[in-house]
């Protein structure tokens, strides 16, 4: 078995290519020297490391699959390989990357104006800039394409009216790629913070993604030059293909998560002497263990192939579905027996399992639920839409 | 065209920017010109893969050598501090012409010297035969030795790590020292090199003090633990570094004497005997400290 830090029970590490497996390394080192050592205190403190933007920045984890604006051009392997490392930290500080890189550098590379790109992406990809992608409303997320926040012309100038809530990164972003509702159908708007019209404010009391700022957008008569639409975003595929760009991270995330949990499971199951003999040989203990390996090495294989998928350029959305739904799942399935086996030292943050267990709760939750996702699976192979 | 005054590199580009503000820029004919001073200095850091330090090691069952299946291998982290010296120095001077990483190893060496690259070397130098195999120092260092003559350029500094931490020997900078014929300087914590690129003051701890030491390069430097902080190497520069120049040296481009490969045989390697349990010694404490105390004198004999 490679020695990684996530377990590599079929040898996937043999299907990484030299540079794929150096950009995981180059990560990993990060995580290890600069993300664990503070996040268990974020998450109990409810703070983002905002210290920690600078030294990603630095690292190129900003738009790494872009090939201009100082960014990498690294395949979809390595950015998965990225996320993983990153959630293997914590949702949060991957959630953070996922936003800036898929949610808003992407959509400003792939609709934006000359204009917009020269200005916002060298910005974004080396830290000066923060972004936030608002989409989800308070009356609900999973039918996005009912968006009551709309968008008017008065003269050349756009108007825009309505709320965004659980937006991440919302009150620390420079900019928000805010979509709306306008007589031409969905459009994309870039919102630099102080606006006038356009407020923030932090959603408090959460527990899950704690080291992650999640917050609510206001727009009240928020008057924007015809410059800030994004020109070539029309309708809602848009928003919904920058969604799967960001599942897709997603699913390769998960698999960090629920390594880290694995890994303290495991160690735990080692030392700890019950009833005369170690955790790690009592049956009961080494079928759970099994079975988080197993949905590890699935996710694994699964994340790989979605991967070259992508590079060939034949991925398609309802594939990023799957992946997101079983990967998250599997997590969320690890990190709850794991923080069972760890018994009462596994509620404490002191361990890692609860922090990711928590966090889990959101990623299953946040770009599409997993009932969206089995029903846009279901869709698929029925022909039936059944929303 | 025209020649660009001798004692200067003329170097091609568009016309400077804001960045190049404050530099004499000279229009000629169709491209512009920037006239910047020559780096003469060449600096060669050597860097060697290694298991990760975290790595479980396994030995082959025939005893001869470590298990490579899925074994995790990096540059070697003293290597590391010399990269990072040779790195800073080009970024802090003006006169260093080029910082050359060089590596003694198999294909899969390859990913240790782009991490080079990556850090900021300009080039590297990949010797890469079968016959290089060794587990002799000396051997290792008589090969970078031969490396470092075949340069058509005189390579002015050479630095590596205090020692590697795959064999520990810690004989592979004194040892190219003595086959170049230069002065070596161990364990350095500073180096300081004057503003003629030509003497230098370096730092060096030795027991219980830190010794000050002059000279002048050529020089080989090998690093102590604490004396530069290594960068990690960005994702854009690790891409960039697949572009680096890297050449490929074999036996037949590197003439080694095939004597000192004989100079140390290698007979086996096993893993250290597993520690002997822990005893623990229950009671309260003032009967721990009797029970502990006769436990040394009478078992362990060494009171
Ligand atoms: C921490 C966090 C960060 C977030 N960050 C962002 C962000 O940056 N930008 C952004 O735009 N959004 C963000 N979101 C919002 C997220 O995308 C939404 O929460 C998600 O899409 C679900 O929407 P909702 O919360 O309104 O739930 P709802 O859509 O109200 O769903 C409630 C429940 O109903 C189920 N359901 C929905 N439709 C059906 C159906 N047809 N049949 C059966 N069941 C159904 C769902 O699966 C779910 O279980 C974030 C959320 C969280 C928690
Ligand atoms: C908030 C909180 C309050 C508490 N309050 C009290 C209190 O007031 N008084 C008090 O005395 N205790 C209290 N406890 C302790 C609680 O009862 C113990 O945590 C519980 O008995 C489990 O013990 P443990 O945490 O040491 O886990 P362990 O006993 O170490 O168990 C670890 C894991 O191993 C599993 N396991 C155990 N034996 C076997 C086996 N033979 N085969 C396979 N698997 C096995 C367990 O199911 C668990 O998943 C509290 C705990 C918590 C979290």
């Amino acid at each position: 078995m490679t020695d990684t830090r996530t377990p590599d029970f079929l040898e996937v590490d043999s299907l990484l290519a030299p540079d794929e497996r150096q950009v995981r390394d180059t990560v990993a080192r990060f995580v290890d020297a600069q993300v664990l050592p503070v996040i268990a205190d974020c998450f109990e403190t409810g703070r983002f490391p905002m210290e920690l933007v600078a030294p990603m920045a630095d690292l190129g984890l900003f738009g790494p699959t872009l090939s201009d604006y100082g960014c990498a051009g690294l395949n979809h392997i390595a950015y998965g390989l990225i996320m993983q490392e990153l959630e293997r930290g914590d949702s949060g500080v991957r959630s953070f990357a996922s936003v800036q890189s898929s949610l808003v550098m992407y959509p400003i590379h792939r609709w934006g104006s000359a204009q917009q790109k020269e200005h916002w992406l060298p910005r974004l990809a080396g830290g000066q800039a923060i972004g936030c992608f608002g989409l989800t409303e308070p009356d609900g997320g999973s039918d996005a394409g009912t968006m009551k926040t709309r968008a008017h012309l008065r003269g050349s100038d756009w108007v825009l009216n309505g709320a965004k809530m659980w937006i991440t990164n919302g009150t620390v972003a420079d900019v928000a790629v805010v979509w709306a509702q306008t007589d031409e159908g969905i459009r994309g708007f870039l919102v630099e913070k102080g606006t006038p019209g356009y407020t923030t404010r932090d959603i408090p009391h959460k527990f899950s993604l704690r080291a992650s700022v999640t917050s609510e957008l206001f727009f009240d008569e928020c008057v924007l030059p015809a410059a800030s639409r994004l020109p070539g975003a029309h309708g809602l595929a848009c928003p919904l293909s920058c969604l799967t760009e960001a599942r897709y991270g997603i699913a390769w995330g998960a698999i960090g998560a629920a390594s880290a949990c694995y890994r303290e499971a495991l160690e735990f199951a080692r030392q700890r002497k019950l009833f005369g003999s170690t955790l790690a040989a009592k049956q009961m203990t080494q079928v759970r263990l099994a079975e988080m390996l197993r949905r590890i090495v699935s996710a694994q294989l699964l994340a790989l192939q979605l991967g070259r998928l992508k590079d060939a350029g034949r991925v398609h959305h309802t594939q990023v579905s799957l992946a997101k739904w079983n990967n998250v799942r599997a997590a969320l399935d690890v990190a709850r027996d794991a923080r069972d086996l760890l018994g009462a030292g596994g509620i404490t943050v002191e361990l890692a399992t609860i922090r990711h267990l928590l966090n889990l709760e959101s990623v299953i939750t946040y770009e599409g639920t997993e009932t969206i996702h089995q029903l846009i699976v279901g869709r698929e192979i029925t022909g039936e839409e059944a929303f | 065209m025209p020649c660009p005054p001798s004692g200067v590199s003329a170097k091609m580009g568009p016309a400077p920017g804001p960045a190049a503000r404050g530099r004499e820029p000279s229009y000629l004919g169709y491209v512009w010109f920037q006239l910047e001073e020559v780096g003469t200095l060449r600096i060669l850091a050597i860097v060697k893969q290694v298991p990760d330090s975290n790595a479980a090691v396994k030995v082959t069952a025939d005893g001869k050598g470590i298990d490579q299946t899925g074994l995790k291998l990096v540059v070697d982290p003293f290597d590391e501090f010399g990269i990072e010296l040779a790195v800073q120095l080009k970024e802090k001077r003006k006169d260093v012409a080029e910082v050359v990483a060089l590596t003694v190893g198999g294909d899969k060496a390859a990913e240790a010297l782009r991490v080079a690259l990556a850090m900021g070397a300009d080039r590297g130098i990949h010797a890469n035969d079968p016959a290089f195999e060794t587990k002799d120092e000396l051997f290792y260092a008589a090969v970078i030795a031969a490396a470092v003559k075949k340069e058509s350029a005189p390579i002015d500094l050479i630095v590596t790590g205090k020692y590697n931490i795959d064999l520990d020997a810690g004989a592979v900078g004194a040892a190219v020292a003595e086959y170049v014929d230069w002065p070596h300087i161990a364990a350095v914590t500073g180096f300081e090199l004057a503003a003629d690129g030509k003497s230098f003051v370096a730092r060096r701890r030795i027991e219980g003090a830190e010794e000050v030491v002059e000279g002048a390069l050529p020089v080989v430097l090998t690093i102590e633990k604490g004396m530069v902080e290594p960068r990690y190497p960005s994702l854009p520069n690790l891409m960039k570094a697949k572009k680096k120049p890297v050449a490929l040296l074999t036996s037949k481009d590197l003439a080694v004497d095939a004597g000192l490969a004989a100079g140390l045989q290698f007979l086996s390697l096993f893993p250290p005997p597993p520690r002997p349990a822990c005893k623990m010694v229950p009671g309260e404490p003032d009967q721990m400290a009797k029970e502990l105390v006769r436990l040394l004198r009478e078992e362990a004999k060494v009171v």
